[in-house]
């Protein structure tokens, strides 16, 4: 008997130095096991690897990015749909987040579906606006700070001490032992992401990251906590363990259960030298290496393939503990003319 | 009775830290590993045994070429070390 396929359409094909979700999901979503997975990817420069990975992708189109409005990438998602009958999108990076949430009842009412926060989530965990989450919700967080000018990090002083983590709205964060310093990392960072950029205390430990899936409702559909062994001069991991830490699963369930989180998260922690945990930042989508959760039995971006269609399906109650993902990069050869193809016509 | 060797006396290792035959021990609370040597291996698998300080020096002083100050100093920073990354009990850690 044949399975029934699912059209699931996936961003984030890149994988520079600080690689996408886009090809570890569709890797998740080529071994669910309660469906076939048809792969639509959805790319927004011609050299993003995933593009050329004929075996996970099907077929792929080029979409604007989100700075062009979500009416450009509403009909140009209007036009993929009429080809490809799409299912299911997960969108993968923080950028394309708003689009999509604005853009959810319409894509819904093509019989389009999505997991994600609703509006007033994210907006609430922004690294904006993490203070106040963490008052509301009684989660540790650093003391940190939005500001506007590189003149308030002179102000600031009283607040938070140096050393302290400079941050880009979206991406991007290092830290400054000076004024000098924060000053020379807000233009950094501001020209690259724009405006607020975030003065966040610094606090030295030891990094830990915990993936998650919350249904909406309050209940943690997966979750999936690790040790960061390797981490890259972006701050990525290039190697991590999971790690059977309950005091992070029962933050986890705590960030879910008050927050209601409808779709994939990731938290980032870090323990302090009384291994107490501060929550750094909520990213509100998959991470990179979403295929450790795979790896160590839950598979997340089926479950959300799943959800999003709306199936009952049973929390992940467990997994393999001291599981290892170490990332490789890989050199694929690729014929000039499918450059070629996506580069004219914005689809391969 | 030195503050140690109670110490010793009282510890007791996670149940769920493992020590492999390369003694390799991994904590899956924290994620850390650690590499021990075989004097290391035979001391982590005698506190895990329940073995009292007293009988763990003897042993070592009869079969190492160790004396018991040197000894007493090694044993403390051992476990010293095992309470600071979190691989015994803690309740035992007082």
């Amino acid at each position: 008997m044949s399975r029934r396929k699912i059209t699931v359409a996936v961003t984030a094909l890149n994988a520079i130095d600080s690689p996408g979700p886009g090809v570890p999901v569709i890797r998740g979503l080529k071994e669910a096991k309660t469906f076939d997975a048809r792969i639509i990817g959805l790319a927004y420069e011609s050299l993003e690897p995933g593009i050329y990975m004929k075996d996970l992708v099907d077929k792929v189109y080029q979409v604007p990015y989100p700075s062009a409005g979500i009416e450009s990438l509403m009909a140009r998602l209007e036009y993929i749909h009429s080809r490809e009958n799409i299912d299911v999108i997960i969108p993968n990076f923080d950028a394309e987040m708003f689009p999509y949430i604005r853009l959810e009842e319409r894509l819904k009412s093509m019989g389009i579906h999505m997991l994600l926060p609703t509006e007033s989530q994210f907006e609430e965990r922004h690294k904006i606006n993490l203070p106040e989450f963490g008052k509301k919700y009684n989660i540790k967080v650093p003391e940190s700070k939005a500001i506007y000018s590189p003149d308030e990090i002179f102000k600031n002083g009283h607040e938070i001490q140096f050393p302290l983590l400079v941050k880009g709205k979206f991406y991007d964060a290092y830290v400054a032992f000076s004024a000098e310093q924060a000053r020379e990392y807000f233009h950094k960072i501001s020209s690259k992401w724009g405006l607020p950029i975030i003065l966040q205390q610094y606090v030295k430990g030891i990094e830990y990251n915990v993936i998650g899936l919350g249904d909406g409702k309050g209940n943690r559909i997966a979750a999936v906590p690790i040790r960061k062994q390797y981490i890259t001069d972006k701050g990525k991991a290039w190697g991590g363990i999971s790690v059977g830490d309950e005091n992070m699963l029962k933050l986890t369930d705590h960030f879910i259960k008050s927050t209601k989180w409808r779709g994939p998260f990731e938290l980032e922690l870090m323990k302090d030298e009384k291994n107490d945990f501060s929550l750094l930042e909520i990213n509100p989508r998959i991470p990179a290496w979403v295929y450790l959760a795979v790896g160590v039995g839950q598979n997340i971006p089926e479950a959300i393939v799943q959800l999003a269609v709306g199936e009952k399906i049973k929390p992940y109650e467990s997994y393999e503990i001291g599981k290892m993902f170490i990332r490789y990069s890989w050199d694929m050869i690729v014929d000039l003319k499918d450059y070629q193809q996506i580069s004219a016509y914005g689809e391969l | 009775m030195h503050l140690n060797t109670y110490n010793a006396i009282h510890m007791k290792i996670k149940t769920n830290i493992a020590l492999s035959e390369s003694g390799f021990i991994f904590n899956p609370n924290t994620g850390e590993s650690f590499s021990l040597n075989p004097s290391g291996q035979l001391l982590f698998t005698m506190i895990r045994e329940g073995k009292d300080f007293a009988k763990i020096r003897e042993y070592f002083l009869k079969h190492y070429e160790v004396d018991d100050s040197i000894f007493e100093k090694d044993f403390e920073d051992f476990t010293h070390l095992m309470n600071a990354y979190q691989m015994t009990e803690p309740d035992e850690q007082a």
